[in-house]
């Protein structure tokens, strides 16, 4: 069968969520202004790591369940 | 304009983005075996992939900046586009076209025209379709490489080149199925890209509510009532009480029933996507599936807009003022980036709009490389060649086809006039198609000669109907009146481009029912099984589970379009 199209969006996804974590920790000093004070880095790194975890966690599944390698069909 | 400074990690994530579509491409590559791979995924894409690929094929750079543009200078009526437009369009074609499009097992919709009515209808689709492919990918190419050079000082140039480079590598190395891998990547980079920017500026303006507040002087100082800007009927009684100068008729006929139903249910582009799907109940999900996302997507790429133009009023010059003295609408979403975004998710920001860009290029390029094979090469130049032969073709037709946008977007620098014109043309040529389909699918009587001629006069009449109206304060030219005669002057640009587009699809309508009943039929009805709705056996979907059935689906649809379009009255 083909690709699993969620195994690159979930690694691109998580590898963006740990690029931007990091940053964000390493400037959470840096005040934000421009984003209203909120260390948005930190944040939506967190989201997107989260969202990549979720669709690797789809992709290991039905790769482990056989068969529909390309979704949910 | 300050140009925007780009740090490290902003590069670092365009970078990673850049290696992932071309690792797609690259893992793919060992798939495309034959035409049908390289050209329609080999009809194996699961419902949601083809899906989340219909909506972002469409959902290019221009649609991304131009939707906000829109917001900004219209408001929330730009949702029309969708709630009114792109949805009820996405159901009807999911419903009632694709049992078939797919089940003709034409290889594209100039091939469908071709087995529905004649040659010379398909021969008209397919050049035109080819033409116009090209070059919207190379104006939407031109857009985004002077939007970054004007924002991050790029040069036109890399920008030009890097792009195209990129979608070419990708779409040779995996085809079809490639585009629409990338194409749901970049869909989830387009939504999470964005939405931090919306989550923002709604924190900032102090929600929805504020929003409004905010948005009552930039109605009244306009000359409209407050709630102008954020109400999306209240105001549509008559053309001189809301911004579009659109009253509900030509709104609801010109872009919801002839634009949107012509866009969505007869462009390659999009239903290209659906049927690469792999089954017909796939296929028809598809558009469904797609819109239920779609219906959001105003508050993703419109409300950018309206917050911007809000914080430009209050907060005094967010938006650069242009030579004619009105805000530059087209910068509302590089200036919003800038103004909320540090460093880091800035480059996940302009990743998105880069994403935006290819997928909307990677679309068209797919389209056609698949409309000049199959409708073009093999039917006019070399019928009758090896499978090999056209997969090779597809290659270079690819090659080729970027190779056109880029000369495009070129030439667009230079000739701007020319591109308007295009445009113009494109649009005269398109307005009609709806009647077509429409007939043609659901009246078996249609004949070649009746939609051939009705497709000429169709666009004839858009010709003629721009060239005796002028909207308000325009000279004659590019913009109408052309013809001599100025004969009905229009509130706004986009009232008369909604009557032209119901006028063309009007008389192509009855053209193609007059001229149809006064020629033979071309086709028996043996000849047009599984293409005609009387003589094509209805499909039963009772077995598949109701979220899977087309029906059931598109009526849920429908209802929560209702739904968004009563809150936001």
């Amino acid at each position: 069968m083909k690709l699993d199209v969620r195994l690159p969006i979930g690694m691109m996804f998580a590898l963006f969520g740990v690029m931007l974590v990091l940053y964000g920790l390493a400037t959470r000093d840096a005040g934000y202004q421009r984003s209203l004070g909120i260390n948005v880095n930190l944040w939506w790194g967190l989201v997107l790591l989260a969202f990549g975890l979720v669709m690797l966690a789809f992709a290991i599944r039905a790769r482990r369940a056989g068969g529909g390698a390309t979704g949910s069909e | 304009m300050q140009h925007i400074d780009l740090g490290a990690i902003d590069y670092a994530i365009l970078i990673v983005y850049f290696a992932f579509v071309l690792g797609i491409g690259w893992v793919l590559r060992r798939f495309v075996r034959s035409s049908d791979d390289f050209f329609l995924s080999g009809r194996s894409i699961p419902a949601w992939i083809a899906g989340l690929a219909f909506i972002s094929a469409n959902l290019g750079a221009q649609e991304v900046i131009g939707m906000a543009a829109s917001g900004a200078k219209y408001g929330i009526m730009t949702s029309h586009f969708y709630w009114v437009g792109a949805i009820p369009a996405m159901v009807f074609v999911g419903i009632f076209m694709m049992p078939f499009y797919y089940g003709s097992r034409a290889r594209s919709v100039p091939e469908y025209l071709k087995l529905r009515f004649d040659e010379k209808t398909r021969g008209f689709n397919a050049i035109t379709f080819a033409v116009m492919t090209v070059f919207s990918s190379g104006i939407s190419m031109y857009a985004l490489a002077k939007l970054l050079e004007l924002v991050l000082g790029w040069s036109f140039h890399t920008s030009v080149v890097l792009s195209a480079v990129i979608v070419l590598i990708y779409i040779l190395l995996g085809g079809l199925t490639s585009a629409i891998y990338n194409e749901v990547l970049q869909f989830f980079l387009i939504v999470l890209g964005f939405l931090p920017l919306v989550l923002l500026g709604l924190k900032d303006v102090g929600g929805w509510n504020g929003l409004v507040d905010k948005l009552q002087p930039v109605a009244t100082d306009a000359g409209f009532a407050p709630g102008a800007w954020t109400d999306s009927w209240q105001h549509m009684g008559s053309p001189t009480a809301n911004p579009m100068g659109v009253e509900w008729f030509g709104m609801v006929m010109g872009l919801g029933f002839v634009l949107s139903f012509g866009y969505w249910c007869t462009d390659f582009l999009v239903v290209q996507r659906a049927m690469a799907a792999n089954s017909m109940a796939a296929a028809r999900r598809t558009p469904l599936i797609a819109a239920l996302p779609k219906m959001l997507f105003p508050a993703l790429v419109i409300l950018p807009g309206m917050i911007a133009i809000a914080l430009h009023g209050t907060g005094g010059g967010l938006l650069p003022i242009g030579s004619d003295g009105t805000p530059n609408y087209n910068l509302a979403v590089p200036v919003m980036l800038a103004h909320y975004f540090p460093s880091g998710i800035l480059g996940l920001g302009l990743t998105a709009l880069m994403a935006s860009f290819m997928s909307g290029m990677a679309g068209n390029v797919t389209a056609f490389n698949t409309v000049w094979t199959y409708d073009i090469y093999q039917s006019y130049v070399r019928p009758g060649q090896s499978d090999r032969h056209y997969l090779r073709m597809g290659h270079l037709a690819t090659v080729f086809g970027i190779l056109a946008s880029v000369a495009a977007a070129y030439a667009a620098t230079r000739f701007n006039n020319i591109m308007d014109m295009l445009q113009l043309v494109f649009a005269f040529v398109n307005a009609p198609l709806f009647a077509t389909f429409l007939l043609g699918m659901f009246w078996r009587r249609a004949t070649g000669h009746g939609a051939f001629s009705g497709l000429l006069l169709g666009t004839a009449a858009a010709a003629i109907h721009h060239g005796l109206a002028l909207p308000q304060g325009a000279v004659p030219g590019l913009k109408g009146g052309f013809l001599g005669a100025v004969l009905h002057t229009y509130p706004s640009e986009m009232a008369q481009n909604f009557w032209t587009a119901i006028y063309a699809w009007t008389t192509c309508f009855v053209a193609t029912i007059v001229i149809s009943l006064l020629t033979r039929r071309n086709k028996s009805d043996d000849d047009l099984r599984g293409l005609v709705y009387a003589l094509t056996p209805r499909l039963k979907d009772r077995e598949l589970p109701w979220y899977k059935q087309p029906a059931t689906l598109g009526v849920v649809v429908l209802g929560l379009t209702v739904v968004l379009n009563v809150i936001f009255w």
